[in-house]
């Protein structure tokens, strides 16, 4: 066995730079928040460039005796996680500065969040990806919980806990079956002995099932849905950006890994799964949306119903479909980020933050900017053709129609039109209906410049980006294959 | 003589009663707290059984990492709850309301 931890510098940098930060934060108290703050982007933005320069081939395999890979596939998806959650950390920073609550650990709660997700996304044995995601999950809870003075932030935090757990659970008891009748823990052994069998028997198949549900829970895909519109709307609105992105990136890699690398061989089985989570997430996604009355529990269900597109790309799988996924997260990513820095940004006559879709009204003549970019961001989400969000729409039904799923692809495409329609009632309440209250924008330059920059990505401008990202996400698909 | 159905027998009774126990459970947060515990230790059971029966000790390396998590996961869940309760006064699970679903 050899240790090569050259390949693994990233996930070092950040496991060193975070007893730093602590000790920081713990010695200077409040004091302490600019230097964790600013360090963590530093440290996250130092290792996306050190996961992106040291992909070499000889550290393309197997790590640690078969325990982690640091292949394009890992690469694609810690460069993402590491910048997204880099743009929720400097978010959050003037929306909690005007709340008084803005603590040191805020910043080191979402390094520990991202080692965990760096660790989910890089993990070939069933351990390594049990340890990546609790750490990732647990730090989630803490943050979903983190205004300790607003009731519905502990509420959030409660039953985020309680399902999460209950779904790590299942994961687990699912991964116990899967190793009782493969015999390893070790994807790559695990498809091996998938692939061994000709009829599945029902230990297998069980955990099978088990696996993907816990799996489905984390990246929010009905039936296990339950909890994201609670968690997003109670978490405060920084931490919801940050779930909205990072953890759901590193969720969807890594049920796409263990789909392909551990159960590619039985995909006649989960296939059929995957297609229902898939529908269901789409259409419950939109049609649940129409009677929200609060923003971030509609961009709650926005992000089911974009699950539910990941999923056809997954359904279909093959390079095409996962090179399909890859896109559609990084744009993804981008899009949902815009919306929520708009979002955060929102603010009453006494400076209280406001989350009601009511108080957007007027908000064109207002602030015609950030309408402009707020309208640019619905309309990607909903896949309006001249907005880069609709690209990543047509691969994965692109995907799912080369691998002859029709119906599949159909009813994705029926479900977009569905969705399109609370998409839009946003931007008729920004722009057609009178304003009722003052409302306040204040945005600080970064932030502002952000929005700018993420609103220019998904413009048709974007279309620009679908030569190196596409080409990064066909690099990053075929390290599975 | 016990064989490798029974361990997987207990370790799926556990589990059922596991989840029975969050889903059936309306008074107490912390029964809940029990009740993942009760999970995870189900899930323990069936990876030393196979562990045993496999001859394999990757499942046991597998429960002590399981253990140490359900540590970790057990003390954030209660320091959760004692927010919980300093805001509402109660951990009835019903009381959790102030968002709907």
């Amino acid at each position: 066995m050899t240790y090569n931890f050259a390949a693994i510098v990233p996930e070092l940098m950040l496991i060193i730079g975070e007893p730093i930060l602590m000790l920081t934060a713990s010695t200077m108290g409040r004091r302490a928040t600019k230097i964790t703050t600013w360090g963590t982007v530093a440290l996250l933005i130092a290792a996306t460039i050190a996961a992106l320069v040291g992909t070499e081939p000889s550290s393309a395999g197997p790590l640690f005796g078969g325990l982690l890979s640091a292949d394009p596939f890992a690469v694609y998806g810690k460069a993402l996680i590491y910048l997204s959650a880099a743009v929720a950390i400097i978010a959050a920073n003037s929306w909690f500065a005007r709340d008084d609550e803005h603590g040191p650990e805020y910043p080191i709660l979402i390094l520990l969040a991202t080692v965990g997700m760096s660790v989910m996304v890089s993990a070939t044995n069933m351990i390594t990806l049990y340890v990546g995601l609790e750490l990732n999950s647990l730090s989630a809870y803490i943050l979903a919980s983190y205004r300790r003075t607003d009731a519905r932030s502990a509420e959030a935090g409660l039953k985020y806990f309680v399902l999460g757990a209950l779904a790590s659970g299942i994961l687990l008891y699912g991964i116990s079956l899967l190793y009782g009748f493969t015999g390893s823990t070790q994807f790559s052994a695990i498809a091996a002995a998938l692939g061994r069998d000709e009829a599945m028997g029902i230990g297998l198949l069980l955990g099978l099932v088990f696996t993907l549900s816990g799996l489905a829970f984390k990246i929010s895909a009905v039936p296990f849905h339950m909890w994201t519109p609670d968690v997003y709307e109670g978490s405060p609105t920084p931490v919801t950006t940050f779930f909205a992105s990072a953890p759901k990136v590193a969720a969807v890699l890594l049920a796409t890994r263990v789909c392909i690398e551990a159960l590619g061989p039985a995909i006649d089985a989960w296939r059929q799964i995957i297609i229902f989570a898939a529908l269901a997430s789409i259409f419950l996604g939109a049609i649940a949306a129409w009677g929200q009355t609060n923003i971030k529990r509609l961009l709650a269900y926005s992000s089911i119903n974009n699950i539910g597109f990941v999923l056809i790309g997954l359904a279909a799988g093959g390079a095409a479909g996962v090179s399909a996924v890859l896109f559609y997260m990084a744009i993804y990513v981008v899009m949902t980020l815009g919306a929520f820095l708009v979002v955060l940004n929102l603010r009453n006559a006494a400076g209280e933050p406001v989350e009601a879709i009511d108080a957007l009204k007027g908000l064109s003549s207002r602030r015609p900017g950030m309408a402009a970019a707020l309208a640019v961001f619905m309309f990607s989400l909903a896949g309006i053709p001249p907005l880069f969000g609709f690209w990543p729409k047509l691969m994965v039904f692109n995907a799912a129609v080369e691998q002859g799923l029709f119906a599949l692809a159909v009813a994705g495409i029926l479900g977009t039109v569905v969705g399109a329609f609370y998409y839009l009632k946003i931007v008729k309440v920004m722009y057609f209906d009178e304003a009722e209250e003052e409302l306040h924008y204040a945005c600080g330059n970064l932030e502002a410049a952000f929005i700018g920059l993420f609103a220019l990505i998904v413009s048709p401008l974007g279309y620009l980006l679908i030569g190196p990202i596409g080409s990064a996400a066909d690099n990053a698909a075929g390290a599975l294959f | 003589m016990i064989t490798l159905g029974h361990y997987l027998g207990v370790a799926a009774i556990l589990f059922v009663l596991g989840v029975l126990g969050i889903f059936l459970n309306r008074r107490n947060v912390i029964l809940m707290l029990m009740a993942i515990e009760l999970i995870l230790l189900a899930v323990n059971i069936n990876l030393v059984a196979f562990s045993a029966y496999l001859g394999d000790l990757t499942g046991q390396v597998f429960a002590m990492f399981v253990l140490t998590v359900a540590a970790a996961e057990a003390a954030i869940g209660l320091a959760i709850l004692v927010i919980f309760f300093r805001r509402r006064g109660s951990i009835a699970v019903d009381d959790a309301n102030r968002m709907r679903g």
